[in-house]
This record gives structure tokens, sequence and C-alpha cells, in this order.
């Protein structure tokens, strides 16, 4: 593999960090979501279940009761033909006056559910009648319900369209006079009947008919009963099998499109089928719709938690992003730092091992200006150009001397720790450190500090190049030239930060170099006297431990230098550094 | 340890590892009628301590093979209390500036040092070690 794949195959630490993310995401949305679904199925089924068994549980109650409503009507009915029949002697019974008031009694009392009355002989001719239509001497000698009668005591037929070419159906009981059978018959009107079926509805497709043995319709049907695989609904539903009182349900069958329950519950001994058919999304919709609602929750749920994560791993990504930024910055400046400091280290190492060169150079030089002093070349021609050359060796040293120290000053490492320091010892030890030069420059310096002044946290060694240079430059400013030089430093608290500052009555700073005073490489000393760095750096470490410094400056009477440093009390355990991380 | 000095000229010792340096500095101080020891370490300085009591003022290097020049300020300061030293360094640090002080180091100049300034010193370093001998000396006559 050549380099160019190496590029385009290996990957990157961010793309290994967004891939290890996207597989940590799928992991995640993999074991909230399957417990999540589990326990959602395990419910639902168990939800469902239940719900769907009190659902059949609840109609086949309600089915149960409209059997027991339509055999009771039918015993009802029957029993008044039976109570008319037996505590009436045929003699009034074939009185059609006896005959009509006791219909007209029946009507009255059961709401008209009764038609007619008629007594027929044996022979099947109707030998008295009391009703609406003109049946005496009817024969019924060739119909079912007649012939059915005589076989049983008392007998309830089959819905049939019958002489009046109306559906009804008959009530009838067989009594003995003069040793011969007589039926006492009564019809039952079909619409009070089928009302009766009609009114038993539920849902909003929810409704019951009757049908007899021979799957024959008893009852009108709202819905015209079609096939299913070839065989009619009503033969598939009689060929089911019931037991006596139990209530028979069929479920999921589908014909029409539509998926149906059926309940199914015999009627009258057996004769007839009470058949409650409904579509079965409108009697599980409550289920349905709490299975809907499970649904959505889930849905949401899950598309919640994807979201969280899809969400989470993006803020991931983005915050690994900036970290692999910052790392990336920090390495870049890890190894521009890097860079310097070993160009520090070689600057300083060349310093270092210059100074004493040049140091015996000068020394030279002046050993030979005291040669020169001497009687012996006191009269030479050239002494006087022999002194010019050897002041300018002196002066080209010190120059050289100048600018090793910048060099050193500058590669110097510092510790930048922050530890508990006390200003006022630190700026004291500069002052007894710089004591001497000062006094050599005819310099008085006048300390000033607060007592009991609170510890600072930060790096003493950053401190102490801040106070030296601040104390080096006001001496450089007051130079030789002023014969009552002062350098006054004070300390004092105000508030929550300290307040130093070191004030000279040296030259002060033009009002056009104050504004560049704190950049970097700006210097107004002469060429090899100054760098411009001192200053800035001043600046940065003071503003790295939160605080501020100003300079106040006139030209000819000196200048103030103020810095303020927050304290970071007790309370305060991060410096200002770590803040800012 | 040194004795007290009642003489005007004044003694010096010059430590520093670079013999050109110690040479040129000697031949200078001499021409200006200074009393002058050499060493070019840290050993040989406490040795010619011991052996002449009279030396005021010790010139002494700071970065030197063997005892370096804090060590030996430390003996100094331990064997002859009253001997001023002036550390001379041509690779200055605060740390060090102020550990010498500390140390009782008279004062910490850079080399290249200028030297009319370094004559100064040394004279104000040679006096105060006067004004701290007469004060002995009258000590002992009391």
């Amino acid at each position: 593999m050549n380099i160019t794949d190496n590029k385009t195959t290996q990957m990157t630490g961010l793309e290994y960090y967004r891939l290890f993310i996207k597989k940590m995401v799928i992991l995640l949305v993999i074991f909230s979501l399957v417990p999540l679904l589990l326990i959602n199925t395990v419910l639902r089924h168990y939800f469902l279940s239940s719900y769907s068994d009190k659902v059949m549980e609840h109609m086949t109650e309600l089915i149960q009761k409209h059997k027991q409503n339509i055999d009771n009507f039918l015993q009802e009915r029957l029993n008044n033909i039976r109570v008319l029949a037996s505590s009436n002697s045929m003699e009034q019974l074939t009185n059609e006056d006896f005959l009509k008031k006791n219909l007209d009694i029946l009507q009255k009392e059961y709401d008209n559910a009764f038609v007619d009355l008629g007594i027929v002989d044996i022979n099947g001719i109707q030998i008295a009648y009391a009703g609406k239509y003109k049946l005496v001497s009817a024969n019924y000698k060739d119909s079912t319900w007649f012939n059915q009668a005589l076989k049983s005591k008392y007998y309830i037929s089959d819905v049939f369209l019958g002489l009046r070419g109306q559906p009804h159906f008959i009530v009838a009981v067989k009594k003995q006079w003069n040793n011969k059978d007589y039926i006492i018959r009564a019809t039952i009107d079909f619409n009070t009947f089928n009302s009766m079926v009609e009114k038993i509805r539920i849902g909003a497709t929810g409704f019951a008919f009757i049908v007899n043995k021979t799957g024959q319709l008893q009852t009108r049907n709202m819905y015209n009963l079609q096939t299913i695989n070839g065989t009619s609904v009503l033969d598939f539903l009689n060929k089911i099998d019931l037991q006596k009182e139990d209530v028979h349900a069929v479920q999921n069958l589908q014909y029409r499109g539509k998926e149906f329950i059926f309940f199914i519950v015999s009627l009258k001994e057996g004769q007839w089928r009470l058949i409650f058919q409904q579509e079965q999304g409108d009697a599980f919709s409550e289920l349905y719709k709490a299975r809907q609602m499970g649904i959505i929750i889930l849905l949401c749920g899950s598309i919640g938690v994807i979201l969280i994560y899809y969400l989470m791993s993006r803020k991931m990504i983005r915050f690994i992003e900036l970290s692999e930024q910052q790392r990336e910055k920090m390495n870049e400046q890890l190894i521009e730092s890097g860079k310097l400091a070993s160009i520090g280290e070689l600057a300083a190492g060349i310093a270092h091992e210059i100074n004493n060169p040049v140091a015996i150079m000068v020394e030279e030089a002046g050993w030979i200006q005291d040669l020169l002093k001497e009687e012996d070349f006191k009269d030479s021609e050239n002494v006087q150009e022999f002194s010019r050359s050897l002041l300018q060796i002196k002066l080209q040293g010190m120059r050289c001397k100048d600018i090793t120290f910048k060099l050193l000053s500058f590669a110097r490492k510092t510790d930048p720790r922050a530890v508990k320091t006390q200003i006022n010892d630190l700026i004291e030890e500069i002052v007894k450190l710089s004591k001497q030069r000062a006094k050599y420059s005819h310099i008085e310096i006048k300390t000033e500090f607060e007592q009991d002044l609170p510890e600072l946290m930060a790096s003493p060694s950053e401190l102490q190049q801040v106070f030296l240079n601040l104390f080096n430059n006001a001496i450089d400013a007051i130079g030789t030239a002023n014969d009552e030089g002062m350098v006054s430093i004070v300390t004092k608290r105000t508030g929550d930060t300290v307040l130093i500052s070191f004030s000279d009555n040296g030259q002060g700073i033009p009002k056009s170099n104050i504004a560049r005073i704190f950049d970097p490489f700006f210097t107004t000393k002469p060429i090899g006297k100054g760098t411009g760095i001192g200053l800035s750096i001043c600046h940065g470490i003071i503003k790295k431990l939160g605080g501020d410094i100003t300079v106040s400056s006139e030209v000819g009477i000196g200048t103030t230098f103020e810095l303020t440093i927050p304290l970071f009390l007790e309370k305060d355990t991060e410096t200002p550094l770590f803040k800012e991380l | 340890m040194s004795t007290s000095r009642l003489s005007e000229q004044i003694t010096i010792l010059i430590v520093d590892d670079e013999t050109a340096i110690t040479e040129l500095m000697a031949a200078r101080f001499l021409t200006r009628n200074f009393n002058v020891f050499k060493a070019n370490n840290g050993n040989d300085a406490l040795d010619v301590l011991n052996k002449n009591n009279m030396i005021d003022v010790v010139i002494l290097d700071v970065k030197m093979p063997g005892l370096d020049g804090l060590e030996t300020l430390k003996l100094i300061k331990e064997q002859h209390p009253l001997v001023e030293v002036i550390m001379l360094t041509g690779f200055p640090t605060v740390k060090d500036a102020i550990d010498s002080m500390k140390l009782g180091a008279y004062d910490y100049l850079k080399k290249v040092v200028d030297f009319e300034q370094l004559l100064t010193m040394i004279k104000l370093a040679s006096d105060k070690k006067l004004k701290h001998d007469k004060k002995i000396i009258e000590a002992k006559n009391l």
C-alpha cells in the first residue's frame, strides 16, 4: 500500500471518536428500546387478552340476557294462551264474542303483541276466530304449524306468511273437548317481536336476528348476509354445534372486507338461534383505541429516546471536536513553545559562554587603558586614538553584555505554579537585591507596606519577575542625571484586591508612548539597552492573575505603575488561571 | 577567622574559574594599590582565606566547577563572617541573587562589570568591614 492509500484508509482520531460514539449510541438505543419493547409487548399482550376477555364476557352476558328476554316473551305469550285454554271451557272459547273480548284484553295488556285468536278443530278448520282478518272457517289442514301443533301440547311456530300474506308466527295450545283435539291458537305480531330483537343494539354495528333450524330468518336482518368461502353465512353459523344454554362466540370472521364477531345462542329450546353480529373493530373499539394509544406512546417514547441519544451524540461529537481542536492548538503551542524553549536554551548557553570572553575583552581593554596612563605612553603620538578605541571596545563589550542578559532573561524558566505568596516579603527581597544598585545610582528607595496584607495565590517567581522589571525600569528612568532620585513602592488592600504601586521621579513617559507601553517589543531605550519585552511580560503575568496593570506618567515629573491583583480568599480554591479553564 | 584591618590598603581575593579574568583583574587592582589574592575554585578560595586573615573583600564567581559560588559563599560566611563577598556572574538569576543576599553577600553583580562600579562596590564593602573591625577592636580594648 502506498502513502496515499495509507492516508485515505487511516482513521483520524476524530473519525474514530465519531464511529465510537455512533456505535455507543446504537448500543444505547438497542439496550434502551429492547426492554421498552419487551415490556410493552408483554403488557400489551396481557392487557389485550384480559380486556378482550372482559369484552367477550360482557357481550356474552348481554346476549344471555337478551336470549332470556326473548325466551320469556315467547313463553309468556304461550302461557297467556295456556291460561286462556285451561281456564275457559270450549263452549266459551268457541264463542266469538268471548274470544274477541279476551283478544282485546290480551292486546291491551301486551301492547298489541297478539294479532288474533282462533280455535281450530282436528280437521284444520278454524271454528272460531277473533281478529282483524276474516279467517273464520279457514282451513289449516295442510299447514305445517297445524300439523306440528297437533303433535304436542304446546307449540310455537316459525315465522311464515300464511293465508294473510304477512309475516307472523303462531302460539298454539292443544286442548281436548268431547274426546276431540282442538287447537287454541294466537297469532303474534311480527313487528312487535321483530322490534324486540332489533332493539338489541350494541355499539354502532352490533345487532341481532333470529334464524330457525333450517337457517331461515325469523326476524329482519339489517345486513344482507352473504357467503364465506362459498357457504352462506347463515348456513355456516347454523352448522355450529350449540350447547343448550351456552353462548357461542365466533371471532375474526372475515367477509365483505371486514372482520366480524358473532354470538350464537339457542332460543325456543333449540328451535331457533339468536345470532348477534358486530364488526370486530366496533366491538373492541375501546381496546383498539388503547392499543393505538400504546403504540403511539411507544413510538413517541422510542423517537424521544433516539432523539435524545442523537442530540447527545451530536453534543458529544461537538465536545470532542472542540477538545480535539484545543488539543491540536495546544500541541501546536507546545511545539512552538518547545521550539522557543530550545531557542531560548541555545541562546542562554551562547549568552553564558559569550559573557566570559566579553568580560575578558573588556578587562583587557581596561588593562590597556590602565597601562596607557603609565608615564611611558603618556606622550605617545596615538595615545588619544588608543584611548578612544579602548573606550569603544569597553562600550561595545558592555553592549554585548546587555544583549546577552536580555537573551538570558528571555530564556529563563520561571515556575508558574501558584502558591500562597506574601507580596510584602517578595518586594522586600527585590528591594534588598537592588539596594546596592540604587545606592550606586544615588537613588533612595521608599517602601510603604500595609501590614497584615493577605497572601495571594500566585507564582512567586513570576511576581518577582514583574517587580524586578518595574523596579529596574524605575531606576533606569531616573538614570544618573537626577541626584535626588527616588523610587517609592506602596502596597495596600482595597476591598478584594491588593494594590501595588511603583513610582519614580524619573524622566517620565511621553503621552504618545503610553498607549503602546505594554506592546511586545516596544521600547524607548537606546539600541542594545532594551528589548521591549519586559513590560509586555509583566502585563501578561498580571492579566493571568486576573489583575490589571496601569501606568500614569508626566514627562519631567515621574511615572507610576499601579498593579491590582484580586485576592482569592479561602473559599476560592481555584486560581484565576484554573477558573479560565 | 580574619582579624581586623587597620591599614587603608584593601586586600581582595578574586575567585573565578577563568584564569584570564583573575589575572587581568588582579593586575588592574594591583595598579590601584590593592592587595590581591587569586583563586580558581571554591576550595582554593577557602584555602587562601584560611591562610590569609587580612582579606577584606572576596569577588566570587557564581558558576564554577566543584564548589559553586553559592556553596563557597556559604562556607566563607560560616568560617569568615566578617569578610564581605561580592558575587560576580555571567549567568544571573533572580533566585541566585536573592539566595546570595540571604546568605550574606554584599552585592550581586553581572559580568561584564563596569570596573569603576566594581571599585566603588569594593570600597563600600571594605568600609563596611572596616567599621565592623573597628567595633571589634573597641570591644577588645574595653
